[in-house]
């Protein structure tokens, strides 16, 4: 099944809505809860990165009967150095995000500890692409 | 219909359909519907008197529901009058549990923050709606079961026989009766009838009024400490738990609350008390009294000098901590298991298909939540359409597509809305002419 979300940058009060939907697909679809969690997880930081950092990103959903995909796309700065992004704690998020209680520099090394593969490309000026997957457990 | 948090009426040939496997018993049905089409079934009162031995199991709710003149001692008494030959608050079970909560959340692995077993519904809303919270429950008995232990220890001391003692809840809500019957975490309950309290409470009050002024000895009785007799007010449960603690009330509160807690947007804190009703017990749909009222009347109750306990009184049962290490053995319940209503099928790659088939069926619904077609949403629809239990044409804005296409003549979308809503709708606009 194929399934897409807009995400709209800057927009805090909306992040989240996402994972949320994807969340009761899921329940639905009566994937494992240990499974739903990881990627309700994943999905949010992922959904949380775009809103803080990007102008705008989509979210790309395949899932079949043995695992998620998920791919988010966005419009944005781009990372500078992936490797320094995924340290934990590291964060280059505004004064405002932080104040806003976001940019603790968790959420790509929460999205790695909650997914089977993780690939993230990016090219400065232009934006990021994070791809995401999960197996699900039988 | 919509009311229901779990979507678990519909609308059949005039009647309101149950589907058992959602309701969680909360009763809001029950509160709102106007022609009182529900009704919360309960034990006939005269049924007390199949026992030699009749305890009347009564909540601080009960005794809140009466004005402030009128004070416990008065309302038991009048019990004992009606045909009771015990009564016991069911607080009286809440200094054992908060012991045994504390103990309990000291255990190692168990998963933060635990939610409180106390209201039923709200343990059957999570089987339902969030299995995947199940682990979070605190796996103890409320203080009804509790108390009840004790009693049935007290009866079993004094040589009388389970099937000599009747146990009498006096219930507030639907949910506690759900409980008592059919029971989550344990195999059957020590209680053996429920009252309800809207009926028990006319019968009081009557007798109330009418030996206002006549002497009469009453019971002894020694008032509960405020913190059991607030116990089941919203917030009595939350402070005396350890660490970051959090009091939610009524279900929509709740629902939105277990909906963080599921996306883990919730850190830090050990213990939620969740309740269905709002103001808690106090506000059960069996109440007469405003919430409220009665949850200001609990809490300021001016405590009575406790005076010396007559424990060998036969109408008396001693303190419940001489049970203690009886009840403690027996204080937990078994694992809660999910039951999720969510899941479309078993089978990912049937629930899947049946998905597709739900996405489908939406794109052709007007999305308005109208209730003409008997379900209370048009997702609902779509979901009982894929599970072929009902029919596209069921939806009011289908039927003049399809009339208009010619495809559904004007007597079979009259018989469609006659399947739904009964023949008592439609027979009114039979003899009528000219509108």
């Amino acid at each position: 099944m194929h399934f897409e979300f807009q995400v709209e940058g800057g927009n805090f009060s909306k992040a989240g809505t996402a994972s949320s939907q994807l969340k009761k697909i899921l329940k639905q679809l009566n994937v494992d809860s240990r499974d739903i969690k990881r990627v309700v997880v994943a999905l949010y930081e992922a959904e949380v990165n775009v809103v803080a950092h990007a102008y705008q990103g989509v979210i790309i959903i395949d899932i079949d009967t043995e695992k998620i995909r998920i791919r988010i796309e966005d419009e944005g700065p781009g990372i500078k150095d992936i490797d320094l992004a995924m340290q934990q704690g590291f964060s280059t998020a505004s004064e405002l995000v932080r104040e806003m209680g976001f940019g603790a520099g968790m959420g790509l090394p929460n999205i790695k500890n909650n997914t089977d593969e993780l690939t993230v490309t990016s090219e400065v000026g232009k934006g990021t692409n994070v791809h995401m997957l999960i197996n699900f457990s039988i | 219909m919509n009311v229901c948090p779990t979507e678990a009426i519909r609308v059949r040939h005039g009647k309101a359909v149950l589907y058992g496997d959602r309701c969680v018993d909360c009763g809001e049905c029950f509160r709102v519907c106007p022609v009182s089409a529900i009704i919360i079934d309960h034990d006939d009162f005269n049924f007390i008197f199949d026992y030699k031995y009749r305890i009347a199991l009564v909540p601080a709710v009960f005794t809140g529901q009466f004005p402030e003149d009128v004070s416990p001692q008065q309302i038991f008494s009048v019990l004992l009058d009606l045909g009771f030959t015990h009564v016991y608050e069911v607080e009286n079970g809440t200094a054992l549990l908060q012991e045994a909560m504390n103990e309990y959340a000291d255990k190692p692995g168990i998963s933060k923050p635990l939610i409180s077993s106390f209201c039923p519904a709200i343990v059957r809303l999570i089987q339902v709606k969030f299995p995947a919270l199940v682990d979070n429950i605190l796996l103890l008995k409320p203080p009804l079961d509790i108390s009840a232990l004790h009693i049935r220890e007290e009866m079993r001391r004094k040589g009388i026989t389970n099937e000599e003692a009747g146990i009498f809840y006096i219930t507030p809500c639907a949910a506690k009766i759900a409980a008592i019957k059919d029971p989550v975490g344990e195999d059957k309950s020590p209680i053996s009838g429920v009252i309800n309290m809207d009926v028990l409470f006319n019968k009081v009050y009557r007798k109330v009024k009418t030996r206002n002024n006549q002497s009469c000895s009453l019971p002894v009785y020694t008032d509960l400490p405020a913190t059991a007799r607030c116990w089941a007010l919203t917030n009595g449960e939350a402070p005396l738990a350890k660490g970051r603690t959090l009091a939610i009330d009524e279900i929509n509160n709740v629902i939105d609350f277990l909906e963080k807690l599921e996306d883990d947007e919730i850190n830090d804190v050990d213990f939620v008390e969740l309740r269905a009703c709002d103001e808690s017990c106090a506000g059960g749909v069996l109440t007469v009294s405003n919430r409220f009222l009665t949850a200001e009347r609990l809490r300021n109750h001016k405590t009575t000098t406790p005076e010396p306990s007559d424990s060998e009184h036969p109408d008396g049962f001693r303190h419940i901590r001489e049970n203690h290490a009886e009840i403690r053995k027996n204080i937990t319940i078994e694992e809660v298991k999910p039951r999720s209503i969510m899941k479309l099928d078993d089978n990912i790659a049937e629930a899947m298909r049946k998905m597709e088939k739900v996405n489908r069926i939406m794109q052709l619904l007007p999305m308005v939540d109208c209730g003409v077609c008997g379900a209370p949403s048009c997702q609902a629809l779509a979901r009982d359409i894929a599970l072929n239990q009902a029919n596209l044409h069921d939806c009011v804005f289908i039927q003049k597509i399809l009339e208009q296409k010619g495809e559904l003549s004007l007597e079979e979308s009259i018989k469609i809305m006659q399947e739904i809503w009964g023949f008592g709708k439609t027979n009114k606009y039979r003899d009528l002419k000219g509108l």
